[in-house]
């Protein structure tokens, strides 16, 4: 049994950012992470990221991991991390256990726990989506900018959020041709710069449109596209053939709540957070004393409002934990700040809605 | 409309557009962000401070054309690539955009490339008058060129043959 | 398929390494992952589902999806896109469950 302060279960943004704070209020801390190596998705975000200066914006998510560990290396000691580490269940009286690599289990005992585990790519139903071929956004990036592997010649992109508009570019960087980008809605869901910017590239957006069939033997080859009217029916006769070996589903991400739904953990739906989240009071603590949760894992929104939450949870939990910072509460005061100018515009509009049904009053 | 195809109306881009007057005096920022979304560096990497979103990060850039001196630092910090320069200074007949390009390769000065507007369509040839990659830009560099005077509202960017 | 000039990346790929898929010889780096190594070999296919023999790529690339598996080095079920390529692996597209050995 290894004993921590406090574990954070995930090393991406919002669980580095978790440990800064954990660490500065004088917690010792352990950071669990299933990769290789810390920063989560940021590894692959080549991209400049928006908000504002706190948030490290105009950086590129790729250099976000070297700001966030350098703050981490004066601890020392007190911070302990484990890649290659899963986290597989909490259990009743406190006690983690975690796999690394593939054959060695261990149990910590935390006083208290950060989960931030983040998300995972949504799957589109239409004929033949199981094609080889047809892949998430998020995992052609991994492909593209972690590995440098092209992931075919023709794209077609379904998904006109940030990720689909953000990957599309990124395709392009990497000499893809990206042959179109449909969504659904009947508008586009991601920054319209991002739109704007593959557009006048030369890349056709098509809202109101969907992907009814993939075409192709034992590899993608192509796929039906059709146009669908305002109640998302697709439109007869509107059937049109785009021939690519890759089609990119980016219709969203889903919280990655199984270690929180197992530990007991009050969850409830909310449509705004995306799916599943954990019930969690405005200290970002769940229905469990000592459980706390911060990034996509308790509601899907931008990368630079996760790492607010990682600062914010890691200040509540090691404050649980007994290391209350100094000047806490003018802390707190300064990153819910940050938060309200971030959910400021209509995409926070939309997020802050469903953080009011899921925050409990303390 | 943009919402829709990413491709803004010719109203919203005038809007956004310097007087005719300030452009013919020599390089000025267009910024051409049109949604409330939370973003600011614009402001605070303007050395000249003629770049304001205000205290609500969601405001949409307002660009002083008098303050703004041409710069081209916010091109490469905006994180949606909305800004260019224009400038109308040098001749009567042509214009001269600087864009941020993140493509590879980059343009050699003195290129010929097909200039396109907002909607990726090819409108006129252009050549390359500068390409500019210096480190604090971050890995986006900008590129230079220079278009007949009469697509200055409908030029955008710039586009090569993808080998 | 490898990515040889980008204008924000630069990748430092390690040693080259042989390895085998269904047998036949194809060459990787080390520190990328055997999903990784096999598409940049253009190959998409990885295997076939168990029960409707549907053919199977890749998904998530990030272990969250289980669609890569793979028998390696007679293991069955292994996430090839989380796992490391190796020198001289054995990497097998999989048509059934898999034995436990």
């Amino acid at each position: 049994m290894r004993e921590t302060e406090v574990l954070i279960i995930g090393g991406g943004p919002a669980g580095l950012c978790a440990a800064v704070s954990a660490l500065e209020s004088g917690a010792s801390v352990t950071i669990l992470e299933r990769n290789r190596r810390l920063g989560g998705q940021l590894v692959k975000q080549t991209h400049m990221f928006f908000g504002s200066k706190e948030q490290y914006a105009s950086f590129r998510g790729i250099d976000i991991p070297a700001i966030l560990l350098e703050k981490l290396e004066k601890y020392g000691d007190k911070l302990r991390v484990e890649t290659d580490c899963t986290a597989l269940g909490i259990y009743e009286d406190g006690v983690v256990t975690a796999l690394f690599g593939e054959e060695r289990y261990v149990k910590y005992l935390p006083k208290a726990i950060v989960v931030a585990t983040g998300a995972s790519e949504k799957a589109l139903a239409f004929e033949n989506n199981d094609l080889p071929g047809i892949y998430g956004a998020g995992a052609v990036q991994t492909l593209m900018n972690v590995y440098g592997v092209k992931p075919g010649n023709k794209v077609l992109m379904v998904g006109a959020g940030n990720i689909g508009l953000i990957v599309s570019y990124q395709l392009m960087q990497a000499g893809v041709e990206v042959v179109a980008v449909l969504d659904a809605a009947p508008k586009i869901g991601g920054y319209c710069v991002h739109a704007s910017k593959i557009r006048r590239a030369g890349v056709p957006i098509l809202v109101s449109h969907t992907v009814t069939r993939a075409l192709g033997d034992k590899t993608l080859e192509g796929a039906i596209v059709c146009e669908m009217d305002e109640k998302f029916n697709v439109i007869e006769g509107t059937e049109k053939r785009y021939d690519c070996d890759v089609m990119c589903i980016s219709v969203g991400l889903t919280p990655l709540t199984e270690l929180l739904g197992m530990a007991g953990c009050e969850m409830k739906y909310v449509p705004e957070l995306s799916g599943i989240v954990p019930a969690r009071n405005k200290a970002y603590m769940t229905s469990r004393d000592g459980i706390f949760v911060a990034g996509d894992v308790s509601g899907i929104e931008e990368a630079s409002a996760a790492m607010v939450e990682g600062y914010l949870a890691g200040l509540h939990c090691a404050a649980y934990a007994g290391y209350k910072s100094e000047n806490f509460a003018q802390k707190v005061e300064d990153l819910e700040g940050q938060l309200a100018k971030l959910r400021g515009g209509p995409s926070g509009a939309h997020i802050l809605r469903g953080i009011q049904k899921n925050v409990k009053e303390d | 409309m943009l919402i829709k195809t990413g491709v803004p109306t010719e109203e919203q881009v005038k809007e956004v557009f310097p007087p005719i007057e300030r452009i013919n005096k020599g390089r000025v920022a267009v910024a051409e962000c049109f949604q409330r979304i939370p973003c600011n560096p614009c402001e605070y990497s303007c050395v000249k401070k003629a770049i304001c979103v205000g205290e609500d990060i969601n405001n949409t850039p307002n660009v002083d054309f008098e303050k703004c001196s041409g710069c081209g630092v916010c091109l490469t910090k905006c994180p949606g690539l909305a800004i260019m320069l224009v400038d109308g200074s040098k001749s009567a007949e042509s214009v001269e955009f600087s864009v941020p390009y993140e493509f590879m390769p980059l343009p050699t000065v003195g290129e010929e490339i097909s200039v396109v507007n907002r909607s990726g369509e090819v409108i006129t040839r252009g050549v390359v008058s500068e390409v500019l990659n210096a480190k604090s830009f971050d890995r986006t560099p900008i590129v230079r060129f220079v278009v007949a005077r009469e697509f200055l509202y409908a030029a955008r960017y710039l586009k090569r043959e993808v080998k | 398929m490898r990515i040889e000039e980008h204008p924000i990346l630069t990748f430092e790929r390690g040693k080259e390494l042989t390895f085998y898929l269904d047998g036949e010889e194809m060459k990787g780096y080390e520190g990328e992952t055997i999903q990784a190594a096999i598409h940049a070999n253009k190959v998409k296919l990885l295997g076939y589902s168990s029960e409707l023999k549907r053919p199977r790529g890749f998904y998530c690339a990030i272990g969250n999806c289980s669609s890569c598996m793979m028998t390696v080095d007679g293991v069955a079920n292994v996430k090839t896109c989380t796992t490391l390529l190796k020198e001289g692996m054995r990497v097998e597209t999989q048509k059934d469950k898999g034995v436990l050995r």
